[in-house]
């Protein structure tokens, strides 16, 4: 049977959560550090809540490009990977590019794309585009690698075609590493597209944050950051969920390991 | 099935396959009568799974044929059933949807095969697993839905190997009974790898021994007592005959 995780488990994070509150508020509170550099979490609070509005606002251009951004990347990483699985030559022509491209630092890039294709959506959703297929194409080929052989041979036994065998089990096999990269990428995706809208833009969470730190708020700083991070552990959260509708098989296959 | 009685179920004629340049089985004939339930009996590294990927088209043979039913399919799977040595259920695909595989992977409707694999569920014992994760099932039920698949799949003849292996003692007695009322049934004629040689005195008319590096087929038995065999048969003195002969066949 399944269990419900036990309080016991949960104690830990909880309080590892509490002792780094606890430094904060002595660190700002206490006068360790000047306050207008380091606001207590309780400003912080105040700076989440009169902002909201805005916040809100700023992360629904955010969140198109980066869902945009993402939807460009999961299209490419899958046909890419599906290519070079299929067809030997185009992995060895592209594994080793596809990782020198992961070695260019997002920064460096961005400002190019804004000289490219301006202050608008396009060079933030290409950003995102560009940081987010990688995970999802390495994590994809794994998975397609990674399927019984002896499972391939009943199939062909059957008589299927590369394309059922591709349907009814190197697919599905690689569904579980598919949601693995998703799941990195889904972060990636909201850091990407802020990143690149520091760079010039006019909405969005990352115009905001340029605002914001010329003026020295550091009370919305912190807020934009704390909301920043609450949203991609959202989008992971909905990442899981999509998960276990897509895969029902492996809530039982865990159930069986734990035995 | 043509009705000619001469035209045996399956039959291997010269088969020689080797891999990397060393010739793993080498001018082997087996044939099959409609109905049999026959056995390949060898020690390990004779060759017997080469030659079950050879029947079953997955490798072609450098020389040598298969025929099944007198049509000559050397190296065309898909008209062979054949159940490798672990079930192999897909563990993303529900049971029901597992088993209906080979007919889908023929080309018929998802909807259409499903119905039809649903119709043997009670006869293979599998009554309510239908939309249970292969996850969910016992050793002895997946290899029941393992076997139900490779009959799905087939259009009479069926390989095993080594389908009874993983199981313990007593599921294992179980499904031999089992097993042999339902090829009767189903009027299979069936070709299976086992380790254990009472095993196979239980369960088949006729067994050959392979044996030798490369593999040959270098002996040949019928076991008269028709099937079903009980108990009574594996405590008899005909039986331990039996047994000595063929061990010392393997031994040789």
């Amino acid at each position: 049977m399944k269990r419900s995780p036990s309080i016991t488990s949960k104690l830990p994070p909880v309080l590892g959560l509490a002792a780094v509150l606890a430094i904060w508020l002595i660190a700002s509170e206490g006068g360790l550090v000047p306050e207008f550099m380091l606001p207590s979490p309780a400003q912080v609070g105040a700076a989440l809540v009169s902002e909201f509005p805005t916040l809100l606002a700023n992360a629904s251009v955010t969140l198109q490009e980066a869902a945009l951004g993402l939807g460009i990347g999961i299209a490419v990483a899958l046909v890419l990977a599906t290519l070079m699985h299929r067809v030997r030559a185009l992995y060895r022509a592209f594994y080793p590019l596809l990782v020198v491209t992961q070695t260019i630092p997002t920064v460096a890039i961005a400002p190019l794309l804004v000289l490219w294709m301006g202050f608008g959506m396009a060079p933030k959703v290409t950003l995102v585009a560009l940081t987010t297929f990688f995970p999802i194409a390495v994590s994809l080929l794994e998975g397609y690698a990674s399927t019984d052989k002896a499972a391939a041979d009943l199939l062909r036994s059957m008589g299927a075609s590369r394309w059922q065998i591709f349907r009814h089990l190197e697919f599905p096999t690689a569904l579980s590493y598919f949601f693995s990269g998703l799941r990195v990428s889904v972060s990636y995706a909201v850091v990407g597209a802020v990143i690149s809208e520091w760079l010039g833009g006019f909405e969005g969470l990352g115009v905001y944050m340029t605002r914001v730190r010329k003026a020295y708020a550091f009370d919305r700083m912190f807020a934009v950051i704390l909301f920043i991070v609450v949203v991609s552990l959202l989008l992971m959260a909905l990442v899981t969920l999509l998960r276990r509708l897509a895969m029902p098989w492996e809530a039982y296959e865990k159930i069986e390991r734990n035995d | 099935m043509s009705g000619s009685q001469s035209v045996s179920a399956l039959q291997a004629e010269g088969i020689t396959k080797s891999y990397d340049g060393r010739v793993i089985i080498r001018d082997v004939s087996i044939h099959l009568e409609p109905g049999e339930l026959v056995c390949l009996l060898g020690v390990s590294g004779a060759g017997k799974t080469t030659l079950f990927h050879t029947l079953s088209g997955l490798e072609r043979p450098e020389e040598g044929r298969v025929l099944l039913q007198g049509e000559d399919i050397t190296g065309r799977p898909g008209k062979i059933s054949y159940m490798l040595q672990r079930d192999l259920l897909l563990p993303h695909k529900k049971i029901l949807d597992n088993v209906a595989l080979p007919l889908v992977i023929r080309g018929e409707k998802p909807r259409a095969a499903r119905e039809k694999a649903r119709g043997y569920f009670a006869q293979f014992g599998l009554e309510g697993t239908q939309d249970q994760y292969p996850a969910q099932l016992s050793g002895g039920m997946r290899q029941r839905a393992a076997l139900l698949r490779t009959f799905l799949g087939s259009r009479g003849v069926v390989l095993l190997d080594e389908p009874f292996s993983a199981l313990d003692a007593l599921t294992k007695r179980e499904i031999h009974r089992w097993y042999m009322g339902m090829m009767d049934q189903l009027q299979l004629t069936t070709l299976f790898i086992t380790h254990d040689i009472d095993e196979a005195i239980l369960l088949s008319d006729r067994i050959y021994i392979l044996s030798g590096q490369p593999g040959q087929i270098t002996a040949e038995r019928t076991i008269q007592p028709p099937r079903p065999r009980g108990l009574e048969f594996a405590l008899s003195g005909e039986f331990l005959d039996y047994k000595k002969n063929i061990l010392s066949l393997l031994e040789r």
